[in-house]
């Protein structure tokens, strides 16, 4: 089959790739971009395990078809810490347990930003609704509702 | 299996592509792309349309008109649409309805298609290159239906004339037990004019509550006015049966849920 070829914008670079058409953005950024940071879960949109962001809006990459996303800037949580250095919401996952196995953390960490991003002071019923869409097994959720109250309030402090 | 996607400027190239098989339409990915990765290999191509016409709003005099490839977080975002954004954001997680389109919303098997229930309360027509379609008619002909969903079209219901319910097991996302929506008027003296209540999860698609519906007419909306109409509720229901509940339950539950939301 013909490959078609692919270019967007990944974490700030620039990316170009042919891939096979139909190919999902989340098999082409793990197996041909090399960014193994969105994880391959239920491949159905029910678990977030692969949630992406696509021009700031919140995005399954196991539903998204690669060539639909030419000329888009997509973030995923490998492009967050910068040298090295983790982002506040990256930081307060560790400090307060609310990563376990960590399969379902990059998902989390994306849903979280996009909703930081937007609603940088949200409530405890904001945060349980934008991490929704996403299912952790391990935590019991408390611990990554705790994370985000926890980012946001660094935030703020930062900002102030 | 790989499957070839192509991608037109117009519906009409669109749906010439279609005609094709083991051709489906991508709207949103939410149903197609879910049914690829599970295996379903009678899917072998795709085919979309950029056409900005199927993304488009248009709210006036009274009448509403949304383009088949409008998300739910676009329809749950915009003013104009402030009574439809429960139904909207009753789809889903966050990422989904930044995905899930209003079209495909048509298709989506039960315990799916919340929005479609909407819909099909408020009596929304269906557009395709072929015209406009009653929505009940859309939907009982839509597993042999061909032609690309351009849009759906209804008339705003007033403030407090549409009623919405989804009812599910985990909050605040989880699959549907059931929803109802329900678009009632009533007249000077309170009594019910005219009434359209549409059921999910009680078939494989959204169905009418015709005898309730009936039912309702010229009584009040209070415990013994609704009283008829929670009997007649389960009247040629076939409730799905699935992990979230069976077809009992969801059978026994139904009339409990509709008298809270007339009541609401």
């Amino acid at each position: 089959m013909a490959k078609v070829p692919v270019q967007f914008t990944l974490n700030g670079s620039e990316k170009a790739e042919f891939i096979d058409s139909g190919t999902t953005l989340l098999n082409a950024l793990r197996d041909k971009v090399g960014d193994t940071s969105p994880k391959g879960g239920c491949h159905q949109g029910t678990c977030g395990a692969c949630s992406v962001i696509i021009d700031g809006e919140l995005r399954l990459s196991c539903l998204t078809l690669a060539e639909t996303c030419n000329g888009t800037a997509i973030t995923t949580t490998s492009g967050l810490a910068e040298g090295g250095v983790l982002q506040p919401l990256q930081r307060a996952f560790l400090d307060t347990f609310a990563t376990q196995c960590g399969f379902c953390t990059p998902g989390m960490i994306m849903a979280a930003k996009v909703l930081l991003d937007h609603t940088p002071n949200p409530s405890r019923d904001e945060v349980v609704e934008a991490l929704s869409g996403n299912i952790c097994r391990c935590t019991g959720y408390e611990p990554i509702i705790q994370a985000v109250l926890t980012a946001a309030r660094a935030n703020s402090q930062n900002a102030a | 299996m790989a499957l070839a996607l192509q991608t037109f400027a117009t519906v009409k190239d669109a749906n010439a592509a279609l005609k094709a098989q083991g051709t489906r339409y991508l709207g949103g990915g939410t149903l197609v792309v879910r049914a690829a990765n599970e295996g379903d290999v009678s899917v072998s191509g795709l085919v979309r349309s950029t056409d900005p016409a199927l993304s488009a709003i248009a709210v006036a005099g009274g009448k509403a008109r949304i383009g088949a490839s409008v998300t739910m977080a676009a329809i749950a975002r915009h003013p104009g649409l402030a009574i439809l954004a429960k139904a909207a954001r009753a789809v889903g997680g966050p990422a989904i309805r930044n995905m899930a389109t209003v079209g495909g919303n048509l298709f989506a098997p039960a315990p799916y298609g919340d929005f479609a229930v909407a819909l099909l309360a408020l009596d929304a027509t269906v557009g395709t290159e072929d015209g406009e379609t009653p929505i009940g008619t859309f939907l009982a002909g839509r597993d042999r239906s061909r032609a690309i969903v351009t849009s759906v079209s209804f008339t705003l219901p007033k403030t407090d004339g549409f009623r919405f319910l989804k009812v599910s097991r985990v909050k605040p996302k989880g699959v549907s037990v059931l929803s109802i929506a329900a678009v009632v008027e009533q007249a000077a003296d309170g009594t019910v004019s005219s009434a359209r209540i549409a059921l999910g999860c009680m078939a494989d698609r959204p169905l009418r509550a015709k005898a309730a519906e009936k039912a309702l007419l010229g009584r009040t909306l209070d415990p013994d006015g609704i009283a008829a109409a929670l009997t007649a509720a389960t009247e040629g229901i076939a409730p799905i049966t699935d992990p979230i509940a069976s077809a009992w339950y969801r059978a026994e539950v139904l009339p409990v849920h509709l008298g809270r939301l007339l009541l609401s």
